[in-house]
């Protein structure tokens, strides 16, 4: 029987400093049939280990064959130390865990995705599937909110969306005074406008911080887009990943197994009560 | 399963003889020394269970007295569950190798030795069930719980009687055991009643010296159940329960918060309470290093904590959180309440806050007492 505890060993072998605190890592798992075996879910995330310190949850952002993409912020204490690992550094890895975004229920309709802060990296692996197989979808609108632009990851990639049929591409910096060419001032809030999509056929991801999403699904509930549609990408203390630690519960919702990823009327209630 | 079959007290060493000859270690209760309350230790011999030892239990209070009584099991409860002997309160789950660049990781192997335990009342062995729902029916199976499951031996006993702090009985979890051991006794004032609940548990009773128990042994036992029916406390019925969601803005929570000292002794006594935290344990000369986890409370601080945010931030989330969790939010994870009416959080809780009271109070089903809340700024040590 295996042990859903038990990392297996990745190598770092290849890594991008995107901004000052945000890294991305390819790893490479160093047993070909764990490689070979891994398979993941577009918005299911893994269980990155450090030698001696620990694990923390990071999604996956693609899984090119024997490579697996992860966009990490250094914020807590092994994220941190992780930024300063040298190439070739073995690490450990368990997963993948978790709800997945809706793709399939998306097919035939408007793709919305909303994202903020590092909300990003969640979504991307899903916006460049959407692309991939662009005529299986309708309209596909990006919205992303930073504070400052220089936040921003992979402007030059939502430039290259932005040129394609059917999407709108919009961005917003909520704390920078210049506008930039393509970029509104605000937060995520001054893009829904703007935003062009059925509201009554479309099929909402959002990942971002939980007043953000909730602020958001509230709004578009507002406008007409039905709650089933709109799904949210929950953060919250994880040490397992399996349902068993107790620390990311939000009611009866372990948001390891149960999500990370919800509809919103399964969180929204819950949501809605503050420090629950 | 079987019949209900009688032994004099005298051949309860026997028993506990059979058991270790079955290649069990006995755990039971006993006193544990210098501190006046009943815990699950491992035992040699009868002489070491609690004879003549009952315990009186109230909010935030709990005292052993001598009776003189020659019952081994006169006591209600003990101050910790059974949950220790399954779920271990700290453990190693693998360690880390670096060795030429490369990590390698190795499970514990849990080599679990085989464990019975004498004297297990039906709220804890409710509980027991309920963690197995937890640790091994769910999509993923907890190895080192399963070990250790695996090789548990349950010799139950019924209640005799309850304390004040006991609700089993409107939870459904007693104080009558029905299931899910494999030997039961009833302590009558001169021997045992025994059933027998599987293999394992017939074939260790083989060689006792039973005889089939008398009416009027059947009848004793009956009316001492019947006395442990008799509770003073009783939950709100599961439609009320099913409202609690519908109170988590209740001005109550408040009210529990200015009492409640966020200590986690609720949840360390509690028999279903299963949240715990991860650690390592790096080796000093930095070749290896252990990767543990043990017990953790909804009362910390860092137990929702994600980066820069704890989410319950007071006591009056956590507190809300806890008996939300127990009361209601167990019922979609797990079918059921998460509470087997064991009446420890109560008892072991040094403000003395009553978790069922409070369930009512929160429901509306009782009105909240006059409480006085002792205030503590130093003037009574000046004076």
């Amino acid at each position: 029987m295996t042990n859903c505890y038990l990392p297996w060993e990745a190598e770092i072998v290849e890594r991008t400093q995107e901004t000052p605190d945000i890294f991305t890592w390819k790893l490479r798992f160093t047993d070909p049939d764990v490689a070979h075996s891994y398979s993941f879910r577009h918005g299911q995330f893994n269980m990155l280990y450090l030698y001696g310190v620990g694990e923390v949850a990071i999604s996956v952002m693609s899984n090119d064959g024997e490579f697996l993409l992860h966009t990490i912020r250094a914020v807590g204490r092994v994220t941190k130390a992780m930024m300063e690992l040298p190439l070739g550094t073995h690490v450990g890895v368990r997963g993948p865990f978790g709800s997945a975004w809706p793709l399939d229920q998306a097919k035939g309709k408007d793709v919305v995705f909303v994202t903020a802060g590092l909300g990003c990296a969640p979504v991307t692996s899903s916006i460049k599937h959407v692309v991939s197989q662009r005529a299986d979808y309708g309209r596909l609108v990006i919205m992303q909110s930073v504070r400052h632009r220089n936040e921003g990851l992979w402007e030059p990639q939502y430039d290259a969306w932005r040129e394609l049929p059917d999407t709108q591409v919009l961005l917003t910096a909520s704390r920078d005074k210049t506008r930039w060419p393509h970029w509104q001032l605000g937060r995520v809030s001054v893009l829904l406008d703007e935003a062009q999509y059925d509201k009554h056929n479309c099929v909402v991801m959002m990942c971002g911080p939980d007043a953000m999403m909730a602020d958001t699904a509230r709004t578009l509930v507002e406008l007409g887009v039905p709650g089933e549609a709109i799904h949210v990408s929950l953060e919250r203390n994880m040490q397992c990943a399996v349902g068993h630690c107790g620390h990311c519960q939000l009611g009866a919702h372990f948001v390891c197994k149960d999500g990370p990823i919800f509809r919103w009327p399964e969180v929204a209630e819950l949501m809605r009560v503050k420090g629950y | 399963m079987s019949d209900m079959q009688y032994f004099p007290r005298a051949a309860l060493a026997g028993l506990i003889e059979a058991i270790r000859d079955a290649g069990y270690r006995v755990i039971g209760p006993r006193e544990e020394t210098g501190q006046g309350g009943l815990v699950y230790r491992e035992i040699d011999g009868v002489e070491d269970l609690p004879q003549g030892l009952h315990d009186r239990q109230e909010p935030g209070r709990y005292r052993l007295e001598k009776t003189g009584s020659p019952r081994y099991f006169a006591w209600v409860n003990t101050a910790s569950a059974i949950k220790s002997f399954v779920y271990a309160p700290r453990e190693k789950l693998w360690r880390a190798v670096r060795k030429e660049g490369r990590m390698h990781f190795e499970a514990v192997e849990r080599d679990a030795g085989k464990t019975a335990i004498l004297g297990v009342r039906a709220c804890d062995l409710a509980a027991l069930d309920l963690q197995d729902a937890h640790f091994l029916r769910g999509k993923f199976v907890d190895p080192y719980y399963q070990a250790r499951r695996e090789k548990l031996l349950l010799v139950a006993v019924n209640c005799s009687h309850a304390a004040a702090t006991c609700f089993c009985a409107s939870t459904g979890d007693g104080p009558e055991v029905v299931g899910g051991y494999d030997i039961l006794l009833d302590e009558l004032e001169d021997g045992y009643l025994l059933r027998v609940g599987s293999t394992r548990g017939a074939v260790i009773v083989a060689d006792l010296p039973l005889e089939p128990a008398s009416t009027a042994q059947r009848e004793a036992a009956w009316a001492q159940l019947q006395q442990a029916r008799g509770q003073q406390r009783a939950l709100p019925a599961a439609p009320d329960l099913a409202r609690l969601g519908e109170h988590l803005e209740s001005a109550r929570w408040t009210r529990i918060a200015d009492r409640c000292l966020s200590c986690g002794n609720c949840t360390a006594v509690c028999p279903t309470c299963f949240c715990h935290r991860e650690f390592e344990v790096p080796a000093l000369d930095g070749k290896s290093t252990e990767h543990w986890r043990d017990a953790d409370s909804c009362f910390n601080e860092d137990h929702s904590y994600i980066v820069g945010e704890v989410v319950r931030h007071g006591t009056r989330e956590r507190y809300r959180q806890w008996m939300t969790h127990k009361l209601f939010n167990w019922v979609p994870q797990y079918g059921r309440i998460g509470c087997t009416g064991c009446g420890r959080c109560t008892t072991w809780c040094p403000a003395g806050i009553d978790f069922v009271a409070e369930a009512n109070i929160i429901l509306g089903q009782a009105e909240a007492p006059e409480i006085d809340i002792p205030r503590v700024d130093g003037s009574e040590a000046a004076q």
